[in-house]
């Protein structure tokens, strides 16, 4: 006699009871949280939705292009407060990378820290929060818009920087130590060469992440095409809301390629 | 005769060729005079805006959570609970479209309605499709739930459907040779092979969801979004204040944990 199953299975018999307490944990959770999230649902609304999508495509097709003529000025600001915005928030993050880097760093006690802090808070918002935020101390405009990029840029350009100066080669700074080179010194020969084609990768990368993210923050204010896009909204100009739509995706698809190309070339 | 160099000169790093980099500087140079010139900036509002921001920094500083309680704890719960909903939709819908954009286990035509699914997907970004939805489906939590689905399809579809493609090829030929069906040698041969890496994504796109129902929220789409935005409004900065700190310590408590289950699943 044996208690042996004669079919063999992936799992024991215990395993396969916590696997399905955890299944249906998940699934428990899952219609708790949808109770509770459709409290407020108008379902009429939701039934009518393919009704309205229906309705608004009709609408809106075919894209007015006349109204291009009005998007050249709003599509360059968003360039602006991409490219600018990039500028500043990387031209921050570098000295916060040096002070972050657990080999390159001051002090571990105070500097170190504090510039990972900077760096956590900084990465945890949204640029469009961000531009809330700016929009409501500084009004509406380009200059909420470019800040706003800068400060979100920071704590990404500044988490991989150090991450990628954490990296790097020991010997070839302790070269560069040995022949009695001061601490700047070994910064700008030690360390810099080793993370400058990474670095220019990175900003280009988030350059591209902040083309798709600047088309967008007009619709807190902050400038560039989204502006055009809130109010073509305001107004249910369907026709121009479609044609802004596709100009934002041809300008991600670009900015994407060229960004593509550059890192490519570098790296 | 030559003259040789008496002292050393760092190789420039980058672009090595002289003119280029001339020409490079110089159009960086034009850029950055028409670009910074472009920008008008209006002072006044500006020094208006100091004082404001000095406002908002105390507010920060001294968060009052007590006066907007109920609107904030609405608006946290619906995020958290889209958050959660969206990902597990999300991540169920996804996988038949990541396995079907899978060219070694898939037919062509599957492969090609897969993957353009999952290229309209990530190209839109969430605050567009939020818009949409909002227009379609009214103001509220259902219309986030929906986009953040959406955006997890794209994400979860096109990572899953890359790992299926750089599976272990032995492996499944073995299944195959046992005289396995299609979903025999899914289910035995890919399956164990994704699912620690598919876990993993799905915690982390639970983490993105969380720091996207905080956005979409600002274009109507429900969630903790609006509730800042309406603070912002009303210029109630020491609320607006609060509503950042939960944002950020949300944020952080998820980025940790989801980067400590990653590593556990490795």
């Amino acid at each position: 006699m044996s208690d042996y199953s004669t079919q063999w299975a992936h799992r024991n018999p215990r395993a396969r009871l916590a696997l399905w307490a955890l299944w249906l944990g998940i699934v428990a959770l899952f219609g708790f949280c949808w109770q509770l999230m459709t409290e407020r649902t108008i379902w009429s609304f939701v039934y009518d939705a393919p009704t309205a999508a229906a309705d608004i495509a009709s609408r809106a097709w075919p894209p007015r292009w006349s109204y291009m003529e009005q998007l050249w000025a709003p599509l360059w600001d968003t360039l602006n407060i991409a490219t600018l915005g990039t500028l500043i928030g990387t031209a921050l993050a570098v000295p916060l990378a040096f002070l972050a880097a657990s080999n390159t760093t001051p002090s571990r006690l105070i500097a170190r820290p504090a510039a990972l802090l900077i760096i956590v808070a900084s990465r945890s918002i949204n640029s469009l929060i961000w531009a809330l935020l700016l929009v409501s101390i500084l009004g509406p405009g380009l200059l909420a818009g470019i800040i706003a990029i800068a400060f979100r840029s920071v704590g990404f350009v500044g988490k991989l920087l150090y991450e990628a100066i954490e990296e790097t080669d020991a010997k070839q700074v302790e070269a560069i130590t040995a022949t009695g080179a001061s601490q700047a010194q070994i910064l700008n020969y030690g360390i810099w060469p080793q993370v400058m084609p990474g670095f220019i990768g990175i900003a280009v990368f988030r350059w591209d992440i902040n083309i798709r993210e600047s088309t967008i923050l007009g619709l807190v204010g902050a400038g560039g095409i989204g502006m055009q896009l809130q109010s073509s909204l305001n107004m249910l100009a369907w026709p121009q809301v479609l044609l802004i739509v596709l100009v934002i995706l041809g300008t991600v698809v670009v900015s994407e390629g060229i960004s593509s190309r550059v890192r490519k070339a570098i790296i | 005769m030559t003259t040789y160099p008496t002292r050393w000169r760092r190789p420039p790093l980058l672009i090595r060729a002289r003119p280029w980099r001339v020409v490079f500087w110089l159009v960086v140079l034009t850029y950055l005079v028409i670009g910074i010139g472009s920008v008008e900036i209006n002072w006044t509002r500006v020094a208006v805006g100091l004082e404001r921001g000095a406002r908002f920094v105390s507010g920060f500083l001294q968060p009052d959570f007590s006066t907007r309680w109920r609107d904030i704890s609405a608006g946290l719960i619906e995020s958290l609970t889209m958050t959660l909903t969206s990902t597990v939709a999300g991540v169920l819908i996804s996988i038949p479209i990541g396995i079907g954009a899978a060219r070694n286990i898939s037919p062509l035509w599957a492969y090609g309605i897969c993957r353009s699914i999952i290229a309209v997907s990530r190209s839109l970004q969430e605050i567009i499709v939020a818009i949409l939805l909002v227009a379609f489906f009214g103001f509220g939590a259902f219309a986030g739930f929906l986009t953040l689905t959406f955006a997890t399809i794209g994400f979860i579809g096109k990572l899953l459907a890359d790992d299926i493609e750089e599976c272990d090829p032995k492996q499944i030929e073995a299944v195959r040779a046992t005289g396995a069906s299609w979903w025999q040698v899914v289910h035995y041969a890919v399956q164990p092979q994704v699912m620690p890496r598919m876990i993993g994504l799905s915690v982390y796109r639970l983490d993105i969801n969380f720091r996207e129902s905080a956005v979409i929220g600002i274009v109507g789409a429900g969630g903790i979004g609006g509730t800042l935005e309406t603070a912002l409004s009303r210029y109630e900065y020491s609320s607006a204040g609060a509503i950042l700190l939960i944002i950020i310590a949300i944020v952080m408590a998820s980025e940790y944990a989801s980067s400590q289950m990653r590593g556990w699943l490795k």
